[in-house]
């Protein structure tokens, strides 16, 4: 296999886009082939996971490649839930990596907010399974709420623990000019206050409000190269090093214990081993909380902290930027958004600017392996990205 | 002569008690206080309603400019029985929210311009007034109607509001949904909040001077202009340009 760099990227505000989708998906591919110095691609991957639905518009990549110009290349959508944007990454990597293609842009697109939040929270539903679970009401937020309280109960964790998550996230995205929320929130305004049960009130007990992230639009685009095209832009040699992706059963129930996350370690282990290193070596991550409750979990599950001990590493402040381990300096899903089919892609980017050294007031210093956890479905299909930056 | 003209001209208010101050803690963490504004004050606020009639998202132009319209109409004296309350954060405005009483049973709310968001600003505010129109007025019940989808959410879905489409509103053709006191009595434990009295320090503060709001609504980004931009460096101008103003 060749190795395989990122020789641009580019993004759109995670927010509302009162865009066509199209636009959404051009926008950051444009800002990626101006970062790169590059003005052809051998071939496109765009990242959607409701088109088809949400917007009335199928043939996604077909419409991308034309309006930014860049036909003849190839094109192709790539679905795969809430992981479809690293699900792309992936299929960009093996393009390169196979020799098949020089240069590859993966572009990660979705507009929900062309919906209102009922129909968006029903449409991210259908992704669980449609005779055990859809058909009874369940919706992502549910299953997050039933996983929350079962991790309570096993683990100790708290509301608090869970709060202190996002205030993380939200203070961290108060950097990151592309995020979604930008606003400081404090566990006194959210959680201590007599205002408190009204600022942030239940909505998937245990889990409340700022438990859980923001309905989003936006893109965000890679440009994967060989090493061959990479020495020629005189960019930082930025390596996609490790792809591990893991699959769980589709019905949630159906897993001895739903407080492990199979597949986030199985793809996580894959992806280490992949790039040759252990989770201890990682400078910086970026983890999939659609949910608070998930970054305490997935940051167990891929081996930065033991199983249960995710929560009092969060206490410690070792997931701070400046900590042991920074978690999400970009927001993460919780604060800079989630626009789901983009996502993995926006985690990646988020990870490229870190090793850069170009990710300003939330730099995480030093920071030479990043490693990104795209969790799709309830944890049924998750790829994991790891990242070097090379001299 | 003109001074006899204005006499006709101008509504006789009823005299209405006044709406007590509150403030409540921010998911931030911050204090904002709720208070009735005189006319006196509204020249402050106006300018910062202006900026928001050029904000093309989520309805904050039609929004501002009725809410410009209507402060000023009660600015000088063209309405009957308006009364105008103002969220302040340290002094800052956050939000404005106005209505009319149409008679002693029923108010007639007009606007809740929310210039924080993110923080339930705008529906504290709204809150407060619904507030004044039950539990300081005795009133039976408020119209409303909503301009915005969010408006719409945040009132007629989070107070569950009943339908009066047979009265119109007088903001116009939209439907009337009415606020009766039993739906406020069942909303005062989960979205009516805040407490009284106001710390003496913090109502001087927000007494002391309508400062303006350091984080109002912006415009979207302007992708067209983007993706155009391949051929049109203007477009690619523009968008820096924004970028820059704000603050980037």
């Amino acid at each position: 296999m060749r190795e395989v760099y990122v020789a641009g990227i580019g993004i759109t505000s995670f927010t509302r886009l009162e865009y066509p989708l199209v636009e959404i998906a051009a926008y950051p591919g444009l800002m990626a082939l101006r970062d790169s110095g590059l003005k052809k691609i051998d071939q496109l991957y765009v990242a959607n996971m409701g088109s088809g639905r949400v917007n009335g518009q199928t043939g996604l990549a077909s419409a991308v490649v034309d309006h930014l110009s860049l036909t003849p290349a190839g094109a192709v959508t790539i679905e795969n839930g809430p992981a479809s944007g690293a699900s792309a990454i992936k299929e960009g990597f093996m393009a390169v990596a196979s020799g098949m293609h020089d240069v590859v842009m993966v572009i990660g697109a979705e507009r929900m907010r062309e919906v209102n939040q009922l129909e968006a929270t029903d449409f991210v539903a259908t992704l669980t399974h449609p005779l055990a679970e859809y058909i009874y009401g369940v919706t992502l937020p549910s299953l997050a709420g039933m996983f929350a309280r079962l991790y309570m109960e096993k683990y100790g964790v708290t509301s608090r623990h869970l709060a202190m998550v996002a205030v993380k996230n939200h203070h961290n995205a108060m950097d990151n000019f592309y995020a979604h929320l930008h606003e400081e929130i404090t566990l006194e305004g959210i959680l201590d206050s007599p205002e408190a049960s009204t600022n942030n009130p239940y909505v998937a007990d245990p889990l409340r409000f700022y438990d859980m992230c923001p309905v989003s639009d936006g893109g965000a685009c890679l440009i994967l190269v060989s090493a061959d095209v990479m020495k020629k832009l005189n960019k930082p040699m930025i390596r996609l090093a490790g792809i591990g992706q893991a699959t769980d059963t589709h019905a949630v129930h159906e897993r001895k214990d739903p407080t492990y996350l199979f597949a986030v370690r199985e793809a996580a282990k894959k992806s280490f081993a992949m790039a040759g290193v252990k989770p201890e070596d990682v400078d910086v991550a970026e983890l999939h909380d659609a949910f608070t409750i998930l970054e305490i979990a997935e940051s167990e599950e891929v081996g930065f902290f033991k199983k249960g001990e995710g929560h009092i590493a969060l206490e410690k402040g070792e997931t701070k930027i400046g900590g042991k381990i920074p978690i999400n300096p970009s927001g993460g899903l919780k604060a800079k958004g989630h626009p789901v089919g983009a996502t993995g892609v926006g985690q990646a980017h988020e990870i490229v600017l870190q090793l850069r050294g170009e990710a300003k007031k939330r730099q995480v210093k030093n920071a030479k392996i990043g490693f990104t956890c795209n969790f799709g479905g309830f944890g049924n299909n998750v790829v994991c990205l790891t990242f070097i930056k090379e001299k | 002569m003109s001074i006899d003209l204005e006499k006709i001209l101008r509504p006789v208010d009823m005299v209405l008690p006044e709406f007590p101050a509150k403030y409540m803690t921010l998911s931030n963490g911050q204090e904002m206080v709720v208070r009735q504004v005189n006319r006196d004050e509204i020249p402050d606020i106006l300018p910062h309603v202006e900026k928001l009639m050029h904000v093309e998202r989520d309805y904050y132009h039609i929004v501002a400019a009725r809410v410009y319209a209507e402060l000023l109409a009660y600015y000088t004296y063209r309405v009957q029985d308006e009364y105008v309350l103002a969220a302040q954060v340290d002094g800052e405005i956050v939000a404005v929210v106005n209505g009319r009483i149409v008679n002693p049973d029923i108010g007639m709310s007009f606007h809740t311009l929310s210039m924080r968001r993110g923080l339930r600003v705008g529906a504290h505010a709204f809150a407060a007034k619904m507030e004044y129109h039950m539990d300081i007025l005795k009133q039976k019940e408020v119209l409303i109607v909503a301009e915005s989808p969010i408006g719409f959410r945040r009132w007629m879905i989070e107070y569950k509001l009943e339908k009066r489409f047979h009265i119109p509103h007088e903001l116009g053709g939209c439907p009337s949904w009415s606020l009766t006191r039993n739906l406020f009595d069942n909303a005062r434990n989960t979205l009516v909040v805040g407490r009284r009295p106001v710390p003496e320090k913090l109502l001087a503060k927000a007494h002391d001077a309508i400062l303006p709001p350091t984080d109002p609504p912006k415009p979207p980004e302007d992708l067209l202009a983007a993706t155009r931009s391949m051929l049109d460096n203007t477009g690619t101008s523009l968008i820096d340009m924004r970028r820059k103003l704000g603050g980037m």
